[in-house]
């Protein structure tokens, strides 16, 4: 295990940051390991979700943000709905996951293309085109044949819209996303 | 005239991969007598995308439509979709919590939301508003064959402060629904286990990994289908069922049917009906013993009429060979 110099190394104002915009308290974490045990996900982490939160109690800024965990939680609540000392551990992860897009210290780039994929999708239609979305997140990851094999099987099927259909009131979703942006640039 | 009345927001997977649970849905709500009505114009709810941008910003895109709905003047609005269920709950309930946060949010709308709409599944409106005892008196088929595993997925029920309906660990509601349209129901051990969600372009292997279990365990409890009410799940168990046997070596043909469907069947529409067509794991071999009530009855009294003789026989018989032995 890393040995941290907590000394030199503790990030308080990074605490303090996840606790303002998480509304949750780091520092009632026991270590029980409780959320760790449920976790269908921590298989593929590389710190487990009890870790990460040591890790934020420790004010570890960088390892957190660079961590592939924050990306690979799904938000499925387990962690939450179990937490003896109830923190919403899965609102803490995903407080992580926005800090870490903001300060463009993304450690899972696939995952965060499909996402841009989607909400792109949203903002030009209203409601997502899933076609458009898989075509773009495989142009932009480079991973252009990504689920190629189902093509086949939900097009026969007639499960997926060969067209978008756009909502009479896009323009009302576009002006939330362009709002939003501005209000993003105004707190830098 | 219909005995209740929704609004209804089917999200936008029903329109497309999840086409079949909308228009199963659809019927079995009729049936029930419940009416829906859909707000004019909704937009996507921005579900797990939208929140790993801005907890604001998510709560937004929901809003918009909290806002259609909330000038519609209906009890409540329902929808098929657990993460779209999630995220309109997740917006309400901050902005009705926190004033600042309601502000924060109506300042990125044209119309802001005033806080007024109470929205819960499709599940939960059938489960607690219907009532199992309605549920069971529109039964007209009886499907004999079908073992099912009901599975809920992980933010049906969970967190409990935000879904605000059954049990987030052992969630019983379906298996209840299941069995009062007449359906054998397995005990399922991975009830709320997560599927892998939205990871399925991006992370493809660990979704199938993890169906892998859900599908494994379906089977071990005896289950021959899986009972979802999330599109999501759906979609990782069934469509990319082909996937998980050959990453996995495994050779699951487990057919995943909505529970809509389910009672679909049980209410006695067609499968074309009920688009069974449009699953991946066909289940017409599950669905083809299906017989109506009335005539299901009568196969039973004759199977029991062509044993009873069957049983004296081999009761003399028996006692025949007792005699012998003697």
């Amino acid at each position: 295990m890393d040995t941290i110099n907590l000394t030199k190394s503790v990030d308080w104002d990074f605490i303090e940051q996840v606790k303002k915009e998480s509304g949750q308290n780091p520092s009632l974490c026991y270590q029980c390991g409780n959320c760790t045990a449920g976790c269908p996900f921590t298989h593929f982490f590389d710190y487990p979700v009890s870790q990460v939160m040591r890790l934020l109690q420790a004010g570890q800024k960088d390892t957190i943000l660079n961590s592939k965990a924050i990306w690979l939680c799904a938000t499925c609540e387990t962690c939450t709905t179990r937490c003896p000392c109830e923190i919403d551990v899965a609102n803490i992860m995903d407080t992580l996951r926005i800090i870490a897009r903001r300060e463009n210290m993304v450690s899972e780039k696939d995952i965060k293309t499909f996402y841009d994929s989607f909400l792109n999708s949203m903002k030009q239609h209203g409601r997502i085109f899933e076609m458009g979305i898989l075509l773009s997140y495989n142009l932009k990851s480079g991973h252009l044949f990504t689920d190629a094999g189902l093509g086949p099987k939900v097009m026969e099927r007639g499960k997926i819209h060969f067209f978008p259909k756009n909502i009479k009131g896009r323009d009302r979703v576009t002006r939330i996303f362009k709002r939003f942006s501005e209000k993003a640039k105004r707190h830098g | 005239m219909a005995e209740r009345e929704y609004a209804y927001y089917a999200g936008c997977s029903q329109e497309g991969t999840a086409k079949e649970y909308d228009t199963s849905l659809r019927l079995v709500l009729k049936t029930l007598g419940v009416s829906i009505k859909e707000p004019d114009d909704w937009s996507c709810c921005g579900s797990t995308p939208a929140h790993t941008v801005d907890h604001v910003f998510a709560a937004a895109l929901a809003a918009r439509n909290l806002a259609i709905v909330e000038k519609m003047d209906m009890p409540s609005l329902i929808t098929p979709c657990p993460s779209c269920l999630a995220v309109l709950k997740k917006a309400h309930l901050g902005m009705v919590q926190d004033e600042s946060f309601k502000n924060e949010v109506n300042d990125l709308l044209d119309e802001p939301y005033g806080g007024g709409v109470i929205t819960k599944s499709v599940l939960q409106i059938i489960y607690e508003d219907v009532g199992l005892e309605a549920l069971a008196e529109k039964v007209t088929h009886t499907l004999p064959d079908l073992r099912v595993a009901p599975y809920y997925g992980c933010i049906l029920t969970r967190p409990p402060e935000i879904a605000q309906f059954d049990d987030p660990e052992n969630p019983i509601s379906m298996d209840r629904v299941i069995s009062a349209v007449g359906v054998e129901v397995c005990d399922f051990a991975f009830k709320v286990e997560c599927c892998g969600a939205a990871f399925g372009v991006p992370k493809r292997e660990m979704v199938n990994k993890l169906t892998y279990k859900v599908l494994s365990m379906a089977q071990d409890c005896g289950a021959n289908c899986v009972a979802v009410a999330c599109p999501l799940c759906q979609q990782n168990l069934d469509l990319r069922q082909g996937q998980v046997n050959s990453t996995m070596g495994s050779s699951f043909n487990i057919p995943i049917l909505y529970f809509s469907q389910i009672m679909g069947l049980a209410y006695g529409y067609s499968p074309k009906e009920l688009a069974m067509d449009k699953l991946i794991v066909s289940a017409d071999r599950l669905i083809r013993s299906r017989l109506p009530v009335e005539e299901f009855r009568k196969a039973q009294e004759a199977e029991v009429k062509k044993k009873k003789p069957k049983t004296e026989k081999a009761g003399t018989k028996e006692k025949t060979t007792t005699e012998e032995t003697e």
